[in-house]
């Protein structure tokens, strides 16, 4: 897992350079450009995760909570002192050092889930416990969205594969699955077309499944359920979702084309990634990334560099590496004896899976544009030193697990 | 504990869809990195800009090697909307010096045009102004300035023959797509007839810039760029110093110098009056020019020496009478008498003892004796009737290039008119005309028009005896550094060169004469021949006509000068044309007191 770490942190180092290279500046270390100012990060990312390797493994256990409510304060604290940077208020500037508050809540959240999941034991048809769970997580979501930081608030989200190793129905997923589904045909076609397919649907399941009462009601109720949902989207696209964000959706399902605003960034993210070809360009020679066309290149959009450097293989070998490490984390997760640890671990591939594949994915077209970085990889110093601080622990944890 | 091993199996689920995702990133990326191919293109498009490299335009010079037309560079301001982001509008204004609605209206132009593509924002910025913005451009995203080249005329004559450039059209870039929204084209005179040969070849240059427009070298070092390739130079056949001298006499007067080289048909002098300096037609102030001059009610615009048509009047009676001799129906000895100014059915026009004999008549324009001779052409009994006489008449007419053009490197020209004999069928009634139905054809009026190309292309027949080359402009094109002299085909008449004497021997007693109608005129130094012509006009006062040649044998100038409504041919064509002859051949010498009053003289009140 370290060497994954390690591979993914020099990746993003490199790609970080390439994409904010300036001739004038062309040392790596040199501290003036983003670049040498992300060494400054890993140095000291990797000084932490020494520090947490020499912390007990106890420590962790014992202060999941007051360090979940240290982080709901600080997150209160930046709604009021904070300073706001590109359209939300989330981060503290100490000298020359921006902090995101929202970066650390991720792993704070987490040790308190895997905390609060471990000690009693949890029934997920008990209502009162599902309830204090959705708590913990709604309060740093919440906090995080009046931030107007709508990406790392949705990160929470993330959570459900936590639930679901420790025994959500697994019908909850699929219940989300449907939703999104429905959601998505009712934008793209009108809400009485949707429901007659759906219609259709129900009409066909009756010839194929046991024709009894019981069934038939349930289908029905189903049906009711899915019509009425349907036709409440477009009432909660238009008056719950704010203009940007509807900008979005409709630019990623191809309703609107809007190459100037919204669209301009998937649109020049796409060439810069499409035109990488198989191979790609070559280091420091992506047109698209040397002439500053895509935004926000070496912070959200750090793939494009990948992709139009690297080309399909560099590509490949870095959805590898994530997916690799993802794998691993779970593998190590199941090994674990202590439920914390365990926990925890699921807690960590799930919140790194969400970044990665909706990082990915925004960047290749497939979602819409929200600000979240891609993980070790991205420019920025709150999100790699949360990211390591986040996975650290778990390495930790792990270390000790035959002392459960 | 319990629930740990429970719930075991759903590892396999959570892994299962990092794998799937994994696999749907990497369907994804292989359809746009290595199927689509779209995505290469919009990134070339993105960063790659392609300038085009304007050649020099062919420069042109007069048949002495004096430089007529030159190229200054110009510097046009181009803007592509789409990149125009975020920029200080009042600055940029104040930059460039126009003000906010301008730039709004220009906006609004180009994006009509297209957001995309690249348009003329500012036109022709002037090179010390060019260097102030190209510093602070930069700060304008969206902007850049394109090099380019105007027309520029040290010497203000020949404008109608060399014509002027303009932004090409549409319509023309539909027709050839070498032209692009922008480019140059010749849309008159020689600009527009040898528009190949002095737009050379555009070049490309292909570069590299990043999101703020800003040039970051060349695209892959170059090597798809090209140089652009200058046009090539002309050689003109007007003499520029003679063309300035005759516009300078034919000012404050309406009409047209022609004058021809008759061993080559190389036009000597192509003058229209009143003209215009041919600088007005360059670049900004173009559109604007234009309009006035075309508004003029003298229509300078208007080329007369070969587009306006005129009845040939007497001067026609140089063609008659080698059409007679070559039909045998006269011999030069042959006398007609006439009853001068009150003769029957056609009038002289003036006084003169009686009987003239065909040379006479030249020297003195006696219109009854040409009246004979036209009716004996036409009334030959070696022709079953009067059309197929007539039809034998226009045949030779036409060998003389009346009625006809001469698709040289004109440009435009106009036939004249030579009436078909389905004309007179139609109007008379077939069978129903006969020589005095059409007699003013005799005396050069009625139906009969030539432009004042053709009869000074008469003229140089007369000269050489017989035969013309057709008269042009250009007389060599350089190509490779090499002057490649155009050749032009001999083209004869239907009349033999003794035929052509009696009236040469006319022409020359005119000047040299007693009774010469050009006699006024003559000069010592020089053997002149002319012919005066006075066209009656309907609208107001007659036009002044002279056609001329000199010297009387080896001849190296033909000239036709036509005044309009100046009285008689003698007042104004006369000494016009003696000027121009005296001009060219000697160069320096005394200048009789009549170039003055001809300098001087204004007949714009007759207008």
């Amino acid at each position: 897992m370290v060497s994954l770490y390690l591979a993914l942190v020099l990746v993003g180092w490199i790609s970080i350079y390439s994409a904010i290279y300036d001739e004038n500046h062309q040392s790596i270390f040199d501290m003036s450009q983003g670049y040498g100012k992300q060494m400054v990060w890993i140095v000291t990312a990797l000084f932490l995760a020494l520090v947490i390797i020499l912390t007990d493994f106890k420590f962790f256990s014992a202060f999941a909570f007051p360090i979940y409510f240290f982080m709901i304060l600080i997150l209160i604290a930046v709604l009021i002192f904070g300073s706001t940077i590109s359209g939300s208020k989330s981060w503290f500037q100490i000298g020359s050092v921006s902090l995101q508050p929202a970066e650390f809540a991720k792993f704070a959240t987490n040790l308190a889930i895997a905390k609060y999941l471990s000690t009693l034991n949890v029934n997920f048809k008990q209502f009162k416990s599902v309830g204090k769970m959705l708590i913990i997580l709604l309060l740093p979501s919440l906090l995080i969205f009046l931030q107007n930081d709508t990406g790392s608030a949705i990160v929470y989200v993330a959570f459900i594969f936590v639930f679901y190793r420790e025994g959500m129905p697994g019908a909850i997923l699929i219940i989300g699955l449907i939703s999104v589904v429905l959601f998505i045909m009712t934008l793209l076609l009108n809400p009485v077309a949707v429901i007659i397919t759906l219609f259709v649907i129900c009409v066909l399941l009756v010839f194929f499944m046991k024709r009894n009462l019981q069934n038939l009601v349930i289908l029905f109720g189903m049906f009711l359920i899915m019509s009425a949902f349907i036709l409440s989207v477009n009432y909660a696209f238009d008056n719950a979702l704010e203009q940007h964000h509807r900008t979005r959706i409709n630019v990623l399902l191809g309703i609107e084309t809007d190459l100037k605003g919204a669209g301009y960034n998937v649109n020049q993210s796409l060439i810069a990634i499409g035109s990488g070809g198989l191979t790609g360009k070559g280091f420091l020679n992506g047109t698209q990334t040397k002439y500053n066309f895509v935004p926000e290149q070496s912070t959200d959009f750090i793939f494009c560099t990948v992709g139009e450097e690297w080309g399909f293989a560099g590509s490949l070998v870095i959805v590898g590496l994530f997916i690799a490490l993802l794998i691993r984390i779970i593998i190590v997760a199941e090994r674990q004896r202590s439920n914390f640890a365990r926990i925890y671990g699921y807690g960590v591939a799930s919140i790194l899976f969400f970044h990665f594949a909706v990082n990915i994915a925004m960047t290749l077209g497939l979602f819409p544009v929200i600000g979240i970085p891609l993980p070790f990889v991205s420019y920025g110093g709150s999100s790699l030193w949360a990211f390591t601080i986040l996975l650290f622990i778990f390495i930790k944890l792990d270390s000790y697990r035959l002392n459960a | 504990m319990i629930e740990n091993k429970a719930y075991e199996g759903r590892k396999i689920v959570i892994i299962g869809i990092f794998i799937v995702i994994g696999i749907i990133f990497a369907a994804r990326l292989f359809y746009i990195q290595v199927i689509n191919d779209k995505y290469v293109l919009s990134a070339n498009n993105n960063v790659l800009r392609y300038i085009t490299q304007y050649p020099a335009r062919g420069l042109v010079y007069d048949r002495t090697g004096k430089l007529m037309v030159f190229n200054e560079a110009a510097y046009d301001l181009m803007v592509v909307p789409k990149l125009v982001k975020n920029i200080d509008t009042l600055q940029f204004c104040r930059l460039i010096g126009i003000d906010k609605e301008a730039f709004i209206k220009k906006m609004k132009k180009a994006r009509n045009y297209s957001p995309y593509k690249a348009s003329i924002f500012e036109e022709q910025i002037s090179k010390e102004h060019y260097g102030y913005i190209e510093e602070k451009l930069f700060k304008y995203p969206g902007f850049w300035v394109q090099p380019r080249t105007l027309r520029k005329y040290p010497i203000p004559a020949a404008a109608h023959s060399l014509g002027y450039i303009g932004e090409v059209s549409p319509m023309e870039i539909e027709a050839n797509p070498y032209y692009a929204i922008g480019d140059y084209i010749g849309k008159s005179g020689i600009e527009k007839a040898y528009e190949t040969e002095l737009r050379g070849k555009k070049g490309l240059k292909i570069s590299m810039v990043d999101v703020f427009n800003r040039e970051k070298g060349s695209y892959q070092n170059g090597i798809y760029d090209t140089l652009p390739l200058a046009g090539n130079d002309l050689y003109v056949s007007l003499d520029v110093e003679l063309q300035a001298y005759g516009e300078k006499l034919m000012k404050n007067k309406k009409g047209s110098i022609v004058a021809i080289e008759p061993s080559t048909g190389e036009i000597l002098a192509l003058i229209s009056s009143p003209t215009y300096d041919p600088n007005l037609l360059i670049g900004r102030i173009r559109s604007k020019n234009y309009n006035e001059l075309y508004a003029d009610s003298l229509k300078p615009l208007f080329n007369r020496a070969l587009l306006a048509m005129y009845p040939p009047g007497s001067t026609f009676k140089t063609v008659e009478a080698p059409i007679a001799l070559q039909e045998g129906v006269v011999t030069p000895a042959t006398t007609f008498s006439c009853g001068g100014v009150t003769a029957s059915p056609i009038k002289c026009s003036h006084n003169h003892y009686s009987p003239l004999n065909l040379i006479e008549a030249i020297e003195q324009s006696c219109n009854p004796y040409y009246w004979n001779v036209f009716r004996k052409i036409i009334e030959n009994k070696k022709y079953a009737n009067t059309r197929e006489a007539y039809i034998n008449w226009k045949s030779y007419v036409n060998s003389f290039n009346l009625g006809m053009t001469f698709n040289t490197d004109l440009n435009i020209e106009r036939s004249g008119n030579v009436p078909a004999p389905e004309y007179y069928d139609k109007y008379f009634g077939k069978g129903q005309w006969r020589s005095m139905t059409i007699r003013s054809l005799s005396i050069g009026q009625g139906e009969l028009l030539v432009t004042p190309l053709q009869l000074c292309n008469v003229v140089a027949i007369i000269a050489n005896r017989g035969y013309y080359y057709p008269p042009h402009l250009v007389r060599a094109v350089s190509r490779n550094k090499v002057r490649e002299v155009k050749e032009y085909e001999k083209k004869f008449t239907k009349v033999e060169p003794r035929n052509f004497e009696p009236v040469v021997e006319g022409m020359y007693l005119a000047y040299n004469g007693s009774h010469g109608t050009a006699r006024r005129y003559k000069m010592d130094s020089i053997v002149m021949c002319g012919k005066t012509g006075t066209v009656q006009n309907p609208h107001g006062e007659n036009h002044s006509l002279f056609i001329a040649f000199a010297p009387r044998d080896n001849p190296r100038i033909a000239i036709a000068v036509v005044v309009e409504n100046a009285g008689y041919g003698s007042a104004y064509g006369t000494p016009i044309a003696t000027l121009m002859m005296a001009k060219y051949l000697l160069r320096e010498f005394e200048r009789p007191t009549y170039e003055e009053d001809m300098f001087n003289a204004s007949l714009i009140s007759r207008y």
